[in-house]
């Protein structure tokens, strides 16, 4: 084990190590601790120019009240789960049969076709904008709608999910495939009845991992919505700022609202979150 | 991005059947449509003005001609090389972080979870809580400052220091990310070599160097490919917390590119300005394929 | 167990993809000809209900007639009018006036209005609002609301300051000093928001060089280098040395800027009306309206005072229905009852003002000035105002690099309008 354990180490080390703890991560958590007391400020208080002094009365239920009450938090919130849900449905969906594909036939092009899923992957948002905007509103008329960001967030999360099913398929045995075959199962019933089942521990990582990363999206949010109908709690947020920027105690409840969904599925699935994110962080 | 490719197994089935293409089709199709025919189409837009309402008039390479003279342009391609500098200390403290924490002591499973929960966090609500927290009027830092005797500094309002202050805010999640990218690694150190090499007199920072680092790589190949990923999608934080300002001192490529399609209505002008930031990630996509091409022929 | 989830998944796997495909090719049907669509800028809450309330009357008053309303966000409508003027536009469109109304009317997206602007129409609303909808001898849109610029001062800390009425640049000067003195910030500005510091450059040239003069520089026949625009940046130098803004103003956005003012740090704020939406009940008690000071004598007189309409797209599918709506925005009661939720001034002179205190001056100010114009970053090209903006705002931190931002400002300008002039 590296470092060595503490254990091993003087008493002295041993309870700087115990107080340090503790103390670097009030540190490291500062700016969340500062918000979430903000969030529990009185509009009075804040108003008074008493920020950070002691509280007169504490407004913590109220202002989390008047988040949902006095703005659209709670269709942003809806809105953010109808497009996270499906978003992340259809692009397990097909990156699974993509993934398949790739993993267990050998055919002309499948190295390119992987490359193009992984290089897709990587591309700056700014380069599909304009054109997906277009094909959002002349093509698919989807803009504005909680459709177009389902859509879109489908295909361009297809890239990275493709390269995740590929890899974690060709780890399965070939015997096993190769044997559903002899028995005279057709490719998808050999899909779905063989390889499926055994791979749903990588299924529960990228729906974690997929689930987060659509909820968390602004950019598109931005880009194919605007009105509150359609809106997610991210571009929800940003249009809150400019009517609550003069009221941090609102902005502060509305943050802490709009983190909470993924910061729960992160506690709830800590270990699937984190096999996803950090496969391949051992081997080589 | 978090996977890398293994060595090959073998492979089943052989050219001529077309049941990988129906496989394939569906993701095929929506990637096609929605990621590749987009960035052709760009190129095509950036040959162009356009403002949305005129037809479109061909320009031939007029923007990028123009680009060359514009300032602002300039000052975001020198914030991006910032953000990709500054982004590579994430692995570095993200590395630090997952040493510090690689222990067994009671409630260490909590601590690593608190550390590492910033990174589920969307960008937009990272950027309002350090918004706040770097508030020159009454934010928690300035109160900080001035209570240990220094100036208070509005570091979101002043052009020196509104790069900076963006930079580090996204710098808490990716640093959060290396971390468990690191503890993963950590985990896997191989414990025997450890042992021989202690047994030989490495200690500290020669056995850092020398034995842990080295087994390290796999975890050091993502956290940088991520962190360069990360700094290039800078959007978020800057709309957010500056929206490029104060005067464009903080503006990112991608940030202008937005800011010249639909403030300015430039479509052709921004576009171009996406077509030089996929031009930059292009040399490193690049550098991605070859590495993992690489390792598959391995 | 393990298979029948397996094959359920695949399922799921199936239909996800078709739905989506699905989803992709439903079309939206296609409107009825006895049905109108409007679409609206106004999303807060209480011009929102405005509309929707007219909405209703007009469907009262047309039996038969159904009314679409979407309502769309301030900032993106800018953006996607763009895209329905030139694709599928519905029937009706909220926009502005002056420039952003012709930018629309020249490339023909918008519809020849004139048939309903009578004679007693015209009248009613009055030569200014006229023009400001007019392009070539015809009429492309009916106005609906107004709100005029001008100085909010907080009465309570002028007075405590000893400052007296500011009604000339001097005075404002001096209004500068003696806050200072009494260690309040004179002025509160926002400039992260940009648009905040048009309004000084807004003022300053429409009282150093007058309209006309103004008019011409916003469209693109004056060089910013000419010698007016540096007189127009020589005063605003001077409100510098005088320390007249808050410190920090380039952190701060409109409404952060607006709670300095409301906290007693700040005096006073260059501002539209809407700002008195914002007004606690012990502000309306302190606060005044006064118009922006006189800075060169003689120059005449005009106000930044940006009108709303309503207009109907070139490719509307019920042009007739539209007409109808447009010809009932115009009546009186409606602009009244509009205007009361918007808490802002009617077009048509004819329309009943409600009792407010900001209202009423403002009505009679700007009914005494023939010239509105509309605001810098609506008179402008679109472009050129971003960037002048933030050239403003990098005047105010840095005001020795004034001949650098304004030469900045000037290739822009040659740039944008080398094919129009």
């Amino acid at each position: 084990m590296f470092p060595r354990p503490i254990q091993t180490a003087s008493p002295g080390a041993q309870a700087l190590y115990r107080v340090a703890l503790p103390v670097s991560l009030v540190i490291w958590l500062l700016p969340l601790v500062a918000i979430f007391l903000t969030s529990a400020r009185t509009a009075q208080d804040l108003a008074a120019g008493n920020y950070w002094g002691w509280p007169h009365g504490s407004h913590l239920i109220g202002n989390y009240e008047a988040v949902f009450t006095s703005s659209p938090m709670g269709r942003y919130l809806l809105n953010s789960v109808m497009i996270t849900l499906p978003a992340v449905a259809a692009t397990l969906a097909l990156s699974t049969l993509a993934g398949f594909g790739l993993a267990k036939f050998r055919f002309p092009g499948n190295t390119l076709v992987l490359a193009i899923f992984i290089a897709g992957n990587f591309v700056p948002f700014q380069i599909l904008m304009i054109p997906v905007r277009d094909l959002m509103i002349h093509v698919f008329p989807l803009y504005n709608t909680i459709w177009a960001l389902v859509v879109f967030h489908a295909a361009f999360q297809t890239g990275f999910c493709t390269l995740f099913m590929r890899n974690f398929m060709r780890e399965l045995p070939d015997s096993l495939i190769e044997a559903a075959r002899m028995d005279g199962a057709g490719e998808f019933s050999v899909f779905s009845l063989i390889v499926l089942p055994l791979i749903r521990p990588a299924l529960a990582a990228l729906a974690v991992l997929e689930f987060t990363f659509i909820w968390n999206d602004y950019f598109w949010a931005l880009v194919l919505v605007q009105s509150d109908s359609a809106r997610p709690i991210t571009a929800g947020l940003q249009a809150l700022q400019g009517m609550w920027l003069a009221s941090w105690q609102l902005m502060s409840a509305g943050a802490i609202v709009a983190a909470a969904p993924s910061v729960a599925i992160f506690f709830l699935m800590q270990r699937h979150f984190i096999s996803g994110l950090t496969l391949g962080a051992v081997k080589e | 991005m978090s996977t890398t490719v293994q060595a090959a197994p073998r492979r089943t089935r052989h050219a001529g059947s077309l049941a990988p293409l129906a496989f394939i089709a569906p993701a095929a199709l929506f990637f096609a449509v929605f990621v590749l025919w987009p960035i052709a189409d760009s190129i095509w837009v950036s040959l162009h003005d356009w403002d949305g309402v005129h037809p479109m008039r061909w320009v031939g390479i007029g923007n990028y001609v123009e680009l060359f003279t514009d300032d602002v342009f300039w000052t975001a391609l020198v914030n991006n090389i910032w953000w990709l500098l500054a982004y590579m200390l994430a692995p570095i403290g993200g590395l630090a972080i997952a040493l510090f924490l690689n222990q067994n002591v009671l409630g260490m499973r909590l601590y690593k979870s608190l550390f590492f929960f910033p990174f589920v966090l969307s960008q937009v609500v990272v950027g309002l809580v350090f918004s706040w927290f770097f508030n020159g009027d009454f934010g928690l830092l300035n109160l900080g400052l001035r209570a240990i005797g220094l100036h208070g500094v509005s570091l979101l309002g002043d052009a020196n220091w509104s790069t900076p202050a963006t930079i580090v805010a996204g710098l808490w999640p990716q640093t959060a990310y290396c971390m468990i990218l690191y503890l993963t690694g950590l985990t896997a150190v191989n414990g025997e070599v450890v042992e021989a090499a202690r047994m030989d007199g490495a200690r500290g920072w020669g056995m850092f160097w020398n034995i842990i680092l080295p087994q390290l790589r796999p975890a050091t190949f993502i956290a940088v490919v991520v962190s360069v990923v990360g700094a290039l999608r800078s959007f978020d934080l800057v709309s957010i917390m500056t929206r490029g300002g104060p005067y464009d001192s903080s503006a990112v490529l991608a940030y202008y590119m937005y800011e010249q399609t639909f403030l300015s209505f430039r479509y052709g002008y921004g576009a171009a300005i996406a077509v030089v930031l996929f031009a930059i990630m292009d040399v490193y996509i690049a550098f991605f394929l070859v590495t993992m091409l690489r390792r598959e022929r391995r | 167990m393990s298979a029948r989830l397996g094959s359920l998944s695949s399922t799921v796997a199936v239909a996800a993809a078709s739905a989506l495909l699905a989803a992709m090719l439903a079309t939206a049907g296609p409107a009825k000809a006895d049905s109108i669509t409007v679409n609206s800028d106004q999303s807060d809450p209480q011009p929102k209900a405005a509309i929707q309330e007219a909405v209703h009357r007009f469907e009262a008053a047309n039996p038969g007639t159904q009314v679409t309303l979407n309502t769309y966000d301030h900032e993106s409508y800018k953006q996607s009018i763009r895209n329905w003027l030139t694709s599928e536009p519905p029937d009706v469109v909220l926009w502005y006036t002056g420039t952003r109304l012709r930018q629309f009317v020249q490339p023909g997206l918008l519809a020849d209005v004139s048939a309903i602007w009578t004679a007693p129409m015209k009248q009613a609303f009055g030569t200014t609002a006229v023009d400001l909808v007019t392009d070539g001898g015809k009429q492309y849109a009916v106005p609906y609301t107004q709100y005029q610029w001008g100085l909010y001062l907080r009465s309570d800390i002028l007075r405590k300051a000893g400052v007296g009425p500011v009604k000339t640049f001097d005075d404002l000067l001096g209004a500068c000093d003696k806050l200072n003195a009494a260690g309040v910030a004179p002025i509160a500005l926002g400039s992260k928001d940009l648009w905040p510091t048009a309004a000084w450059f807004d003022y300053l040239d429409l009282r150093i060089n007058g309209y006309a003069s103004h008019m011409q520089l916003m469209s693109g026949k004056v060089p910013y280098t000419d010698a007016k625009v540096h007189a127009v940046f020589a005063h605003w130098k001077q409100l510098l040395d005088h320390k007249c803004f808050n410190a920090n103003h380039t952190e701060l956005s409109m409404q952060e800027s607006q709670s300095v003012m409301y906290q007693g740090r700040a005096g006073m704020m260059l501002m539209g009306n809407f700002i008195t939406a914002n007004f606690s009940p012990e502000m309306q008690k302190v606060m005044v309206f006064e118009p922006f000071p006189t800075v060169t004598a003689g120059v005449a007189r005009a106000e930044d005072a940006p009108m709303d309409s309503v207009a109907i797209p070139q490719g509307a599918h019920n042009k007739a229905g539209a007409m109808k709506f447009l010809a009932f925005m115009m009546q009186p009661d409606i602009q009244a009852m509009i205007n009361a939720g918007e808490k802002q001034i009617p077009a048509n002179s004819q329309a009943k003002l409600i009792d407010d205190p900001y209202l009423i001056a403002g009505r009679s100010l700007l009914a005494a000035t023939p010239d509105h114009s509309q605001f810098f970053d609506r008179d402008t090209n679109e472009a050129l105002a971003t960037l002048a903006m933030k050239g403003f705002q990098e005047f105010m931190v840095q005001p020795q690099r004034l001949d650098r931002i304004l030469a900045g400002i000037d290739r822009a300008r040659l740039r944008i309008y080398a094919n129009t002039n």
